[in-house]
């Protein structure tokens, strides 16, 4: 995102929301696809809840960009915001955890900041960390028990802390309009997650935190190939009605 | 009672302060911390309480209904407890 | 409601009473035992209960549990392709909710002293069965509505009866049920609205789906009273309040005004008032469609109960984790605890 001196305070609060609305939206959607498969009929009730919060953020996030369904049904795969992480398919439920240890982690470090400051997400962030300190809390005591639980946790939970590793360096690159220190919630945000991953006797994942390919990730619209399947699916009834309202 | 080795615990939910926490079910949890967030999802999502207690329910020792009568009928027998067991005169209030 | 199964006749067999002896107290339990489901008293899970009873619930919290449960695949079905923000929260609240309540009869079956894993084994291995309407296919997004209003509304008009029913605990979760229940039939009334109001395709496709979904939802209240096996002894038990037809009949008066609201049509051409009754009458129920389907042979049985299993296999190493680790823990904190114990032991010798 090339940025000018000209452009304007809306530009900038636009691509903000969109970047914080898509992640949400976007792992809500994945979190949704649990619905039915859950390990344990608690579990179904928790991940949806999850599933609901983030959708409640995102819409009203996507709602000071512009109409909610014009921009979650209609834009292509290049023009959405979130980060590569959130888009990751389910995997196995290890995966599902690893994926919401990482993003809520960064989740909670991200809206605290920004419910400390007076921009225009400080409201919207004060009602969010609340919510997403308890994504954190279940995503931690969730990673502690499939890491210190048995031989084929241990190493389910490994593999997918290791695999979705590498889509973590993007969450610190600056958004512009995302009024934060950026370096400081990366360390913060490696302090915690290297505690909790001690604690559930896994290691810290050693490879490269960004991918090799240098020309961007998600916040550019560049994603993974699973997510244009995935928006294909979310999107395709709306768009095969266009005009109608539901 | 355990679901692959997940015991049952009872659910208990203060539902306003002032109020005492009352029973509001059960389910299954691997020990008391998810017991305690699998209670606060499932018997709160629509802000049902401010507080949950969980208990396993192998602990909850309770009377059995051998001993139904000389648990229960003593009572019965001591209406005197009860405030309307007092005549009152027409007309005195705040009593 | 705890764990402990509730007395029943086997406290009564002490070695060295008589026959007699035993019989007579039996007669005392079960004499007090009617006496409390005639006046409408509460059947609490310690009370004395006869044995049929006890199983009879069984069975129908079970296959009321596993309903809700596999219920959730029809609509999950369409959560990823839910056409507007609002809908697909509303669908994923909804789906959640029978997840809960699930949870909640499930543990109303487990005070009578059979687990969650005995039920859900009995499920997956097809022993026990639920409600049939789930094995017919979700195709458009309509019959999210159409399941809303029509599917909801039999299962509530037969659900509200049973926050009465005798036994306490089955009557509590059902309460609680039909209390969180009051949304799902708004929210599919109102989408089925949405779309008949809609374009003229949102028209079709409502009334496709109330087409197919009207027949099946009235075979819901189950067989006619005189083929229904066990509605006599449920009801004497106060299990039961209403008869399958009687119920029936409930619905479609309370349905028909709702579809001409809808402007859509029931799909049964012999459906009109009947002044002399006071009721609406219908056409003839096809049957043989709903013993087959209940049989196994319809559209969805096979598909919904192995997504059921398999979901249940995939998440078994899952559980064994969470209990491995909390009895590792369960270990580590006895050990420190028994090490604090001996270092306060230590201070107060020294």
């Amino acid at each position: 995102m090339s940025t000018t001196p000209a452009t304007s305070g809306a530009a900038v609060i636009t691509g903000a929301a969109l970047a914080l609305g898509d992640d949400a939206l976007v792992l809500s959607h994945r979190l949704g696809e649990w619905a039915g498969s859950a390990p344990v009929l608690e579990e179904e009730v928790a991940l949806a809840n999850i599933a609901l919060d983030l959708l409640g953020q995102a819409r009203v996030l996507l709602s000071l960009v512009g109409d909610e369904d014009e921009l979650a049904y209609l834009r292509e795969e290049r023009s959405f915001r979130n980060a590569q992480l959130v888009e990751q398919p389910n995997g196995d439920f290890a995966h599902t955890i690893a994926r919401q240890l990482y993003f809520s982690t960064y989740q909670r470090l991200l809206y605290g900041q920004l419910a400390s400051g007076d921009g225009p997400f400080a409201g919207l962030a004060a009602k969010a960390v609340k919510e997403v300190a308890y994504h954190q809390d279940h995503a931690e005591h969730w990673t502690l028990r499939l890491g210190d639980g048995t031989d084929e946790s241990h190493r389910r939970m490994q593999r997918a802390c290791d695999a979705l590793w590498r889509y973590t360096g993007e969450l610190f690159q600056p958004v512009e309009g995302v009024d934060v220190d950026h370096a400081a919630m990366e360390s913060a945000w490696l302090a915690s997650v290297t505690d909790v991953l001690g604690r559930a006797t896994l290691t810290v994942p050693e490879g490269p935190r960004t991918g090799a390919w240098a020309a961007g990730a998600g916040r550019q619209g560049l994603h993974t190939e699973s997510f244009g399947r995935m928006l294909a699916e979310m999107q395709h009834l709306h768009r095969s009605h266009p005009g109608a309202t539901w | 009672m355990t679901s692959d080795g997940w015991p049952l615990w009872e659910v208990f939910v203060r539902s306003r302060r002032g109020l005492s926490h009352t029973h509001a079910g059960s389910l299954h949890a691997p020990d008391a911390e998810m017991a305690l967030r699998n209670a606060r999802d499932l018997y709160t999502r629509r802000s049902e309480g401010v507080s949950i207690w969980v208990v396993p329910s192998a602990e909850i020792t309770a009377s059995s209904p051998d001993e139904k009568d000389p648990f229960f009928e003593p009572a019965a027998d001591k209406p005197y407890r009860h405030p309307t067991f007092y005549e009152i005169p027409e007309g005195v209030k705040h009593l | 409601m705890t764990a402990v199964t509730a007395g029943t006749a086997e406290t009564t067999g002490a070695p060295g009473v008589s026959d007699a002896a035993v019989a007579a107290e039996q007669a005392a339990y079960e004499a007090v035992f009617d006496a409390a489901v005639a006046a409408d008293e509460r059947i609490e899970p310690r009370d004395w209960m006869p044995e049929a009873y006890r199983a009879s619930l069984v069975r129908q919290i079970a296959q009321h549990a596993h309903s809700e449960i596999i219920g959730m695949q029809p609509e999950a079905n369409w959560i990823t392709r839910a056409p507007s923000l609002r809908r697909k929260a509303i669908l994923m609240a909804k789906v959640q909710d029978e997840a809960g309540h699930g949870l909640y009869l499930y543990s109303a079956a487990e005070t009578l002293g059979t687990s969650r894993d005995e039920l859900l084994d009995k499920l997956h291995s097809g022993r026990q069965k639920y409600s049939s309407i789930f094995n017919y296919p979700t195709l458009t997004w309509a019959d999210v509505g159409a399941i809303g209003w029509l599917v909801d509304g039999a299962a509530i008009t037969n659900q509200v009866p049973l926050c009465r029913c005798s036994y306490g605990p089955y009557a509590r979760a059902m309460v609680r049920v039909c209390k969180e229940e009051s949304f799902h039939q708004r929210q599919g009334y109102e989408a089925l609205l949405a779309l008949s109001r809609g374009t003229e395709a949102q028209h079709a496709m409502a009334q496709d789906a109330v087409d197919r979904w009207w027949w099946p939802s009235l075979m819901m209240f189950g067989p006619p009273d005189d083929e229904s096996t066990h509605t006599a002894q449920a009801m004497a038990w106060k299990i039961k309040r209403h008869s399958n037809d009687e119920l029936r009949q409930r619905f479609v008066d309370i349905a028909v005004p709702q579809a001409e609201a809808l402007g859509l049509t029931l799909p049964d051409p012999d459906l009109r008032w009947n002044e002399e009754r006071g009721h609406y009458d219908f056409g003839a129920i096809d049957w043989d469609e709903f013993w087959d389907v209940l049989k196994g042979n319809g559209p969805c049985n096979e598909q919904r109960l192995s997504r059921r299993r398999q979901a249940h296999e995939d998440g078994a190493w899952v559980r064994e984790a969470a209990a491995a680790h909390a009895q590792k823990h369960r270990v580590d904190k006895h050990h420190a605890e028994q090490h604090q114990h001996t270092g306060k032991h230590g201070e107060a010798q020294a």
